[in-house]
């Protein structure tokens, strides 16, 4: 049972550490796809089915292809970028954004007193969850779907500004 | 620990597989011989086996049954395809491909084996520049998705491969994911016209997903579950009597099943919303670097698609495996779903033989100004038809009349602002 866990964690975190180091950028968003598609396995796993393919049909469906559609809009050569990968602004920036979210993960995690007693497992129908969604938790639904309305106008806005004068194009 | 009981430790998901299969239900003494055939031989094939294993046998049968049943038809379609448009364009279509080692022309009726046996013995090539390993893993991505569409669609009121409690979710997850397969095997294909077909088909699901998706949530509303088999059950009962309460004949229903049916046209690029092919214009687009079997395989996937889609369209708005009048039922409900299931796919490729291929832009307009602000109106006309579900006597007609004015106004209100400025054509230099 834990071996399967491991084997999905070890997929999903191999496929988002190898889109990172890939040079071609679709290569990276398509293991991207992969990674999320491990999750919705692991969501599988859990025996949450209907988390699983909401998973599955947003992010494997739908986010993918603004991530695509964004890659492909702008220019992802490498000799089209302005400026220099390696200075030390953009390190300190990188460092601090990826240390607030694995701060946040980390306290979320020891905050979370571990039990030992095993869980029942809860046997939901659909009904139960939607008016779950729809009553007590309709915030962070509301809030997921604010989340991903920016990522969605993040790509429109990405693919629309990218869009520079090349003297060859002129008539 | 046995296998089967370990699989379920694994996999929660895999021992509902065997718990909702057809044969561990409590059958109904009502139903005939002939509607329980399919069990009964299964239950002679798998009967000998322990318990434990009979679940397995069970899932693995579904499994092959369904692929094959499926091949046969994708084999078949190709062949009434072929012959349907040949009929449309007044010419006779392929008549030519003899029965093997008989030499027996009967009408072209042996013309998908040799298109098969033509497929296998061609030469499988890889563009120099290509993406070997996407380009590759294209094609069987395409497929497996497609197929897995198939498994959760009740063929009959004992047939249902996968019974979830959230078996219309399923379907869409697994249906998302076949237009990334397109775009992969356009990107990998290296080629000009590929790489257009693969933005195309983005922009193409984009913009159909939205509306085929917001269809269906009437349906959800009315039956309250996102099982398939309930949703079909739902629709069992009779108005007067006789007259079927199929979901597609209240207002809501109609409207919703011509909003999937042309949103389903263009979720498997069928004519005329085929423009990541689009032979004319991309020289068959994503498909142009492919050849031999693996261009097969995308047909095979693009039929599949065709017949999950239709099969969700019988499902969720005609009734699924119901028959259409009540002492019509003595048929067996797998043969009903057939019917409706071929009379669909026969509208699909009239449609393709009728319409001429749209343009992008034309596409993206449909999409977003018309079909997903009547896809959101029928939503509302829908919770309006649930909130008055007690009207009785004479508040009765006028609850259609406003449900049917709810969708109508708009309709016409926005087929009149699509069509503006475009109005009669002239031709200036034709006759």
């Amino acid at each position: 049972m834990t071996t399967v866990l491991l084997c999905l964690a070890l997929f999903t975190v191999a496929a988002a550490a190898v889109a990172m180091a890939m040079r071609n950028l679709i290569h990276s968003a398509l293991l991207l796809v992969a990674s999320w598609a491990g999750i919705a396995a692991f969501y599988l796993w859990a025996g949450a089915e209907f988390v699983a393919f909401a998973q599955l049909l947003v992010y494997v469906g739908a986010i993918s292809m603004v991530v695509l559609f964004a890659v492909l809009l702008t220019r992802h050569s490498r000799l089209d970028f302005d400026r220099e990968p390696e200075t030390r602004g953009r390190v300190r920036l990188a460092l601090f954004t990826g240390g607030a979210v694995c701060g946040v993960l980390v306290a979320a995690v020891l905050g979370t007193a571990p039990s030992s007693v095993p869980a029942a497992v809860p046997s939901l129908t659909v009904r139960q969850l939607g008016l779950a969604l729809m009553g007590p938790h309709a915030a962070s639904l509301l809030a997921v779907g604010v989340v991903l309305t920016v990522a969605l106008l993040g790509g429109v806005v990405l693919a629309a500004s990218a869009r520079h004068s090349d003297p060859e194009d002129a008539p | 620990m046995s296998l089967p009981g370990q699989l379920s430790v694994l996999f929660p998901l895999a021992s509902g597989l065997g718990a909702s299969s057809p044969l561990a239900a409590v059958l109904p003494a009502s139903d005939s011989a002939l509607e329980r055939l399919p069990l009964t031989l299964r239950g002679l094939l798998t009967g000998w086996l322990p318990a434990s294993w009979q679940w397995l046998a069970n899932s693995l049968i579904a499994i092959v049954v369904l692929i094959v049943a499926f091949a046969s038809l994708f084999a078949l379609l190709t062949l009434a395809e072929r012959k349907i448009l040949g009929r449309v364009q007044n010419r006779p279509g392929p008549n030519r491909a003899p029965l093997p080692f008989l030499n027996l022309r009967t009408y072209g009726l042996a013309q998908p084996v040799a298109d098969g046996v033509k497929m296998l013995t061609k030469e499988d090539i890889v563009p120099d520049g290509a993406d070997r390993v996407l380009h590759f893993l294209a094609p069987i991505a395409l497929l497996a998705f497609s197929i897995l569409t198939l498994a959760v669609i009740p063929y009959g009121r004992l047939l249902v491969a996968l019974d979830l409690d959230a078996s219309v979710l399923f379907f869409f997850a697994a249906g998302a994911a076949t237009e990334l397969a397109v775009f992969m095997a356009g990107w990998a294909s290296r080629n000009k016209y590929s790489l257009l077909a693969a933005m195309r088909a983005l922009a193409q699901l984009i913009s159909y997903e939205l509306p085929l998706l917001l269809s269906v949530v009437p349906v959800v509303l009315m039956a309250g579950s996102l099982s398939t088999s309930v949703i079909v059950e739902r629709q069992g009962e009779w108005w007067l009597g006789f007259l079927p309460r199929w979901y597609v004949f209240t207002p809501w229903g109609l409207a919703g099943f011509l909003v999937f049916f042309v949103a389903s046209l263009a979720e498997s690029n069928r004519s005329p919303f085929d423009l990541p092919e689009a032979e004319s214009e991309l020289i068959a687009g994503h498909l142009t670097e492919y050849s031999g079997f693996k261009y097969a395989l995308f047909f095979m996937a693009e039929y599949f698609g065709m017949c999950a889609l239709c099969g969700m369209a019988v499902t969720l708005f005609l009734g699924g495996w119901q028959a259409p009048l009540p002492f019509l039922s003595f048929i067996p409900s797998y043969l009903w779903f057939a019917g409706k299931l071929l009379a669909l796919l026969g509208v699909f490729m009239w449609i393709r033989a009728s319409f001429p291929r749209l343009r992008i832009d034309q596409l993206t307009r449909l999409a977003w100004k018309f079909l997903v602000p009547l896809a959101l109106i029928n939503l509302g006309t829908t919770a309006f038809w649930s909130l008055t579900a007690d009207w009785a006597g004479l508040l009765q007609p006028l609850r259609w009349l406003i449900a049917a004015g709810l969708i109508a106004g708009p309709f016409l209100l926005l087929g009149r602002n699509l069509s503006k400025g475009l109005g009669p054509r002239t031709y200036r230099y034709a006759a």
